[in-house]
């Protein structure tokens, strides 16, 4: 680990942990990046305006290269942002002069220098084969370098810019070569996995650029009585009073809005910490959100057109943070996501105030935080996801835990209760659907059915997370899921979908003449225009 | 060099002094000095003080170390003598001979060959040079005298090893580079051989001569030379220059206002030498060599249909030499035959087996002519033979002298078949074209336009010339390729016994066509609207080619001039009718292969119109024609200007469409089957 204080700290990896070994070689200025040698046997540090070479034996500085030595009249200090030690003994930085430079570390003479960018280059990975080489830069560009011969079958090879990508706004702090891919991650907070070409053998899942938006959770939460949402930034909360028609249309028309949404309340974080999680209750009177170190919890009143809202005192006390918050369907109780898989129930009281009532645990423990909560519409269930990935269900009547939903492989993603079934539906992040019965402990028999047929290959093979699921009160049979990129309606009493049959079929549907359609119906109802 | 960074710096005591440059032991990754003439140092890299460091006093003065890749270093002593390095630390105070008397050394340099070192120097004594060949193996000395230049001595040498030749370039006081080859495989005792030179390349360009300092070989062809470049009246400046051997031209130049120490080195394609305080590193890159290159000729590579160049590096000399022999002996026929029969002795004894090319075209040269014909056609029949493009070349010229010579005779399928089928140029087989132009052989000249890319701009011209002038009567007897022209010119259909017969559902094909012929050969020349085309197909697929061809417009336009005004007309309205076949089309490119593009059309136009401007407007029958082409170019640009104007409007209203649907709130129905 490489420190503030201008020192690298080794430290050995334990069973369950890590321990500090020794401090090597400290000099002055920090250091931003550390390399090991793929020898085990020295260590290449970045800091500002040089880079060094620690032995790992003894700890002494090896070699100790300015980065700015032949750049003239220089003004800024360089700070190498990352580094890599490569077994030729060839070191490669990226710093904030916007270069990657290859350096002979035993003479401390430059090979190559290419500049890229104009800003910094931030994030730098080196492929297994050390012949290709990632940059990430802080405009949001990636840069492959490949190490080619300078000429046909020549044996002289040099460090060559190929491939310029721009996938993300801005920063791209992360970076990674894989065999097949080239992997970059951006303060934009997308995760953006690029396959290389020449490296595939076939079109298929593989061959595809891949493109992740994160956070994987929802940050939108709804008042349905009220016909409110709450939007969740990262230090601030606005909530809106969604528009209306008073006509109907058909399908792709736009009806003119008689009432315009409204933006009701802003509601900004103090310091520096980010809104971790928030929820509005269905009848839009309260709304929370957690920090990482305070949790806060507002009354908002409406008189008419005017809206006051009142700050909560002496909210209880609670291991925070909160990791997921959630407003039993009546508004009268808010459940609160906490460590050690347990959820703490608070009673919402009138004209302002709240109190502790109970603490929900699953009865062997768990070492994980809760980070996914549904509770049913009759304010009899809820259930807990915990970071093991285990599904606990809660009986509020008799304040017990009622039974676990058995494990599967995966992280849930999302998960909801149906309001008139009290079935609990399970999002997993291998794209798996399932519905479980609270009263009667098991899964269901659609469910079963759905495991047996198993699901569509292309469902399957959607990259982004099912981040919420919601139910059709007029149709039972119907379930409402969505990522980022699709909106679709399961509709239970359909048939499944198999592999020949088209998964996106609603374009197609509405070509066809009623009869015909009839025959083409499967349960997955599936709208990417809904944003 | 990018990190400006001393690796290392040993030095000798105070009043000792380093006497030849230091050299790297590649094998042994030492370094080797020699201080005060006989005391030999070697050390390594980590080794801080020089005057610990190994030591040798050797008993006799060192000239030069020379090390080889995967040979050693060899040492070059002021006598003359030359030991390896190895030899010489076995017993430092062994004596050594003095081969050369009283001679001076002035150059030296090594070589492998194969697995032994040869090393090669040159000495002078009283104003003579002297060159010797030590083969260290072999323990063999050869000593040559180099052929006295009068009034200028060499300044600098070079030298480089190829098939077992060596090759010694000397830079001369009198601003040229000779060339002398040294053949190695010699074992005759002869005492002192005269080496004689050729004269390689004369370092002069338009006036100004360049005084040569030091200079090193780049490939075959090209050489880089520094120096002062000194023009009459003008203050000299030094310069880094690269020249072309084969062409005598040179290739490019660099200033260097600073000043240099006069020496070049060169490694791995970079040159290194001082240029004021500083090294200057500077990379460089030598093209093959091409006539088309050196004149600035390259044709366009993105027409697809040109084919490679000739590779002139697989010319060899002899076979050079031969050709021109051949081509020299039709009018020197009693000189020439006997320096051709020396010459051929001395081929014979080299290659006993193999009969080469030039031979061969020697002695088929008083063949019958079919006989020439069959013996040309198997020699080409080799496809793996190496040096292919020369061989055709050479055929072509024999092929050519013999049409000169005998008036009669023009194989005309057989030279079509060779430039349809071989890659060749112009510069390739230069009489070609006139011989062609002689015998009014179209269909030749046609793809000898198509393929050549480096016909001279006057032989365009005449081509041009010759083809307007041709009565259209005389080309509808001969074959020329119509499928430039096949797929967008109206053909006027002389062979109506084909037509005639297909009748489809009782039409008659004849009937509507009688009545059509009668009307258009009047209205071709009537209608100067570019409807109709004024020459008939051959004559355009002819022009075409033309317009094909390369050229540069400077060498092109003093010809163009001569054009008669009748004809420039003519090839005006013909421009003016494919620049209106053009337009037709969305994608203004006229269908076909190797139809003129839309971009060539106009350059002709406007060369054309430049050429003869005055002439057209002062004629009665091209005002006509000028003012229409005036009203459909105007047109055109209206035309254009307002797609432009709509282009920019939609582009506009899509971008306001966007932004509407990205700002408001929308509650749209969705329904979901």
């Amino acid at each position: 680990i490489g420190c503030e204080d201008g020192s690298v700290k080794l430290f050995q990896v334990v069973p369950g942990g890590i321990r500090f070994e020794r401090n090597l070689d400290r000099r002055k200025g920090r250091v931003l990046c550390v390399s090991w040698h793929p020898s085990d046997t020295r260590i290449a540090a970045g800091s500002i305006d040089a880079i060094r070479v620690l032995d790992v034996c003894s700890g002494q500085t090896l070699q100790r290269i300015m980065v700015n030595y032949h750049v003239q009249k220089v003004k800024r200090e360089c700070i190498v942002w990352s580094i890599a030690f490569l077994a030729s003994g060839t070191v490669v930085t990226s710093d904030s002069f916007g270069r990657v430079q290859f350096w002979d570390w035993e003479r401390g003479t430059l090979l190559e220098s290419h500049t890229v960018s104009t800003s910094s280059v931030l994030s730098l990975a080196v492929s297994e084969e050390e012949d290709s080489i990632i940059v990430g830069t802080s405009t949001g560009a990636t840069f492959q370098f490949q190490l080619l011969p300078v000429k046909m079958g020549s044996l002289e090879k040099r460090w060559v810019r190929t491939k310029p990508f721009q996938h993300h706004t801005h920063d791209v702090r992360a970076v990674a070569h894989s065999s097949t891919a080239l992997i970059s991650g951006g303060l934009d907070a997308q995760l953006v996995i690029r396959p290389l070409m020449e490296k595939m053998q076939k079109k298929g899942y593989d061959a595809v650029l891949r493109k992740f938006t994160f956070p994987h959770r929802r940050l939108v939460s709804c008042a349905r009585k009220a016909r409110l949402l709450l939007f969740q930034f990262s230090q601030h909360l606005e909530l809106w009073r969604l528009g209306s028609t008073d006509e109907t249309g058909k399908d792709g028309e736009v009806l003119p809005v008689c009432r315009m949404p409204e933006h009701l309340v802003q509601i900004k974080s103090k310091g520096p910490e980010h809104i971790y999680c928030s929820c509005v209750s269905p009848c839009g009177s309260w709304i929370a959100y957690s920090t990482a170190s305070r949790f806060h919890l507002y009354r908002v009143q409406y008189e008419g057109d005017g809206v006051s809202i009142k700050k909560v005192p002496e909210v209880p006390k609670l291991l925070l943070p909160a990791y997921q918050l959630q407003f039993s369907s009546d508004s009268g109780s808010l459940f609160v996501a906490s460590a050690r898989g347990s959820v703490h129930i608070l009673q919402l009281l009138e004209p302002g105030g709240c109190k502790h009532l109970r603490t929900l645990q699953p009865p062997s423990g768990s070492p994980e935080a809760v980070y996914l909560l549904a509770s049913s519409a009759d304010g009899q269930w809820l259930a807990a996801v915990s970071g093991d990935w285990a599904v606990h269900t809660y009986n509020l009547k008799c304040s017990k835990h009622h039974c676990t939903v058995p494990m599967y492989s995966c992280a849930v993603t999302a998960l909801a209760i149906h309001p008139l079934t009290n079935n609990l539906v399970i999002a997993y992040s291998d794209q798996q659907l399932f519905e479980f019965s609270i009263p009667k402990k098991e899964y269901t028999a659609w469910s079963r059915m759905v495991q047996n047929c198993g699901l569509h290959k292309v469902w399957l093979e959607r990259d982004s997370p099912i981040t919420h699921i919601t139910f059709n009160p007029k149709k039972p049979s119907h379930i409402l899921l969505h990522d980022t990129y699709m909106f679709c309606v399961l509709d239970k009493s359909l048939p499944l979908p198999d592999n020949s049959t088209l998964l996106m079929n609603q374009s197609t549907l509405k070509q066809l003449p009623e009869t015909a359609r009839q025959r083409q119906l499967h349960a997955f109802k599936i709208c990417k225009k809904f944003q | 060099v990018s990190a400006q960074k001393p690796l290392g710096c040993w030095s000798v005591k105070h009043g000792q002094i380093i006497t030849c440059p230091v050299v790297c032991n590649f094998e042994t990754q030492e370094y080797i000095a020699v201080h005060d003439d006989k005391v030999l140092r070697i050390w390594k890299n980590k080794d801080i003080n020089l005057d610990k460091v190994f030591k040798a006093t050797l008993s006799a003065d060192v000239y030069r170390i020379h090390s080889l890749p995967n040979g050693g270093p060899v040492v070059l002593f002021k006598g003359g003598g030359v030991r390896t390095l190895d030899v010489l630390l076995e017993a430092p105070q062994q004596e050594i001979e003095n081969v050369i008397s009283d001679e001076v050394i002035k150059w030296s340099e090594a070589f492998m060959e194969g697995q032994q070192p040869v090393l090669i120097f040159a000495t002078e004594k009283d104003g003579d040079f002297f060159v010797y060949i030590q083969k260290l193996k072999m323990n063999s000395l050869h000593k040559y005298k180099l052929e006295q230049q009068e009034l200028s001595k060499p300044l600098s040498f070079t030298a480089y090893i190829k098939n077992k030749i060596i090759t010694l370039l000397c830079l001369y006081s009198n601003d040229s580079v000779y060339k002398v080859l040294i053949p190695l495989q010699q074992n005759t005792e002869e005492e002192e051989q005269i080496l004689s030179k050729s004269l390689l390349l004369n370092l002069s360009v338009s006036g100004s001569v360049l005084k040569g300092t030091s200079f090193v070989v780049l490939d075959k062809d090209h050489i880089a030379v520094l120096g002062r470049l000194a023009a009459s009246g003008e203050e000299s400046k030094e310069c880094l220059t690269i020249w072309n051997t084969k062409f005598q031209t040179l290739q490019t130049s660099k200033e260097l206002p600073l000043g240099t120490s006069g020496q070049l080195w060169c490694y791995e394609e970079k040159f290194f030498f001082t240029h004021g305080k500083v090294l200057t590193v500077i990379m460089y890159k030598c093209e093959t060599s091409s006539l088309a290159a050196a004149v600035g000729k390259l044709k366009d590579s993105q027409t697809p249909d040109v084919s490679s160049f000739v590779n002139w590096n697989t010319l060899g000399d002899k076979e050079l030499v031969v050709s021109f022999e051949s081509q020299q002996s039709v009018a020197l026929k009693p000189e020439s035959k006997m320096t051709l029969r020396s010459k051929r002795t001395i081929v014979a004894k080299v290659q006993p087996d193999t009969l080469s090319v030039g031979q061969l075209l020697l002695s088929l040269k008083d063949a019958s002519t079919t006989v020439l014909e069959d013996e040309l056609r198997q020699l080409m029949s080799k496809a793996q033979m190496p040096d292919l493009q020369a061989t055709i070349g050479c055929v072509v010229t024999a092929l050519i002298n013999r049409c000169k010579q005998n008036p009669k005779y023009y194989p005309r399928n057989f030279l079509q078949q060779i430039v349809q089928t071989r890659d060749l140029s112009y510069s390739l087989c230069p009489d070609l074209m006139a011989v062609a132009l002689e015998k009014k052989d179209m269909y030749l000249l046609q793809i000898c336009l198509q393929q050549f890319p480096d016909i001279p701009e006057e032989i365009t011209y005449t081509c041009l010339k010759v083809f307007l002038s041709i009565s259209e009567a005389y080309l509808q007897r001969i074959d020329v390729n119509l499928e430039s022209v096949i797929c967008y010119i109206d053909i006027e259909c002389n062979d109506k016994e084909v037509k005639t017969e297909i009748l489809e559902n009782g039409f008659n094909a004849e009937l509507e066509q009688d009545v059509w012929d009668t009307k258009i050969p009047k209205k071709t020349h009537l209608m100067a609207d570019g409807e109709f085309c004024p020459v008939g197909p051959q004559k355009a697929a002819l022009l075409n080619a033309v317009l094909h061809s390369a050229y540069s417009e400077t060498f092109l336009l003093p010809h163009l001039k001569n054009l008669p005004a009748q004809q420039a007309v003519l090839f005006l309205r013909y421009l003016y009718y494919l620049y209106v076949k053009c337009s037709e089309k969305i994608n203004t490119t006229l269908p076909g292969i190797r139809a003129p593009t839309i971009n060539q059309i106009m350059d002709w136009m406007c060369l054309l119109l430049d050429a003869h401007f005055t002439v057209m407007v002062m004629l009665p029958e091209a005002k006509e024609l000028l003012s229409s082409l005036h009203k459909f170019v105007r047109a055109q640009v209206r035309f254009y200007s307002e797609l432009n104007k709509i282009e920019g409007s939609l582009r506009e209203l899509q971008r306001l469409h966007q932004q509407k649907d990205f700002q408001t709130y929308s509650i749209e129905v969705l329904e979901l089957i």
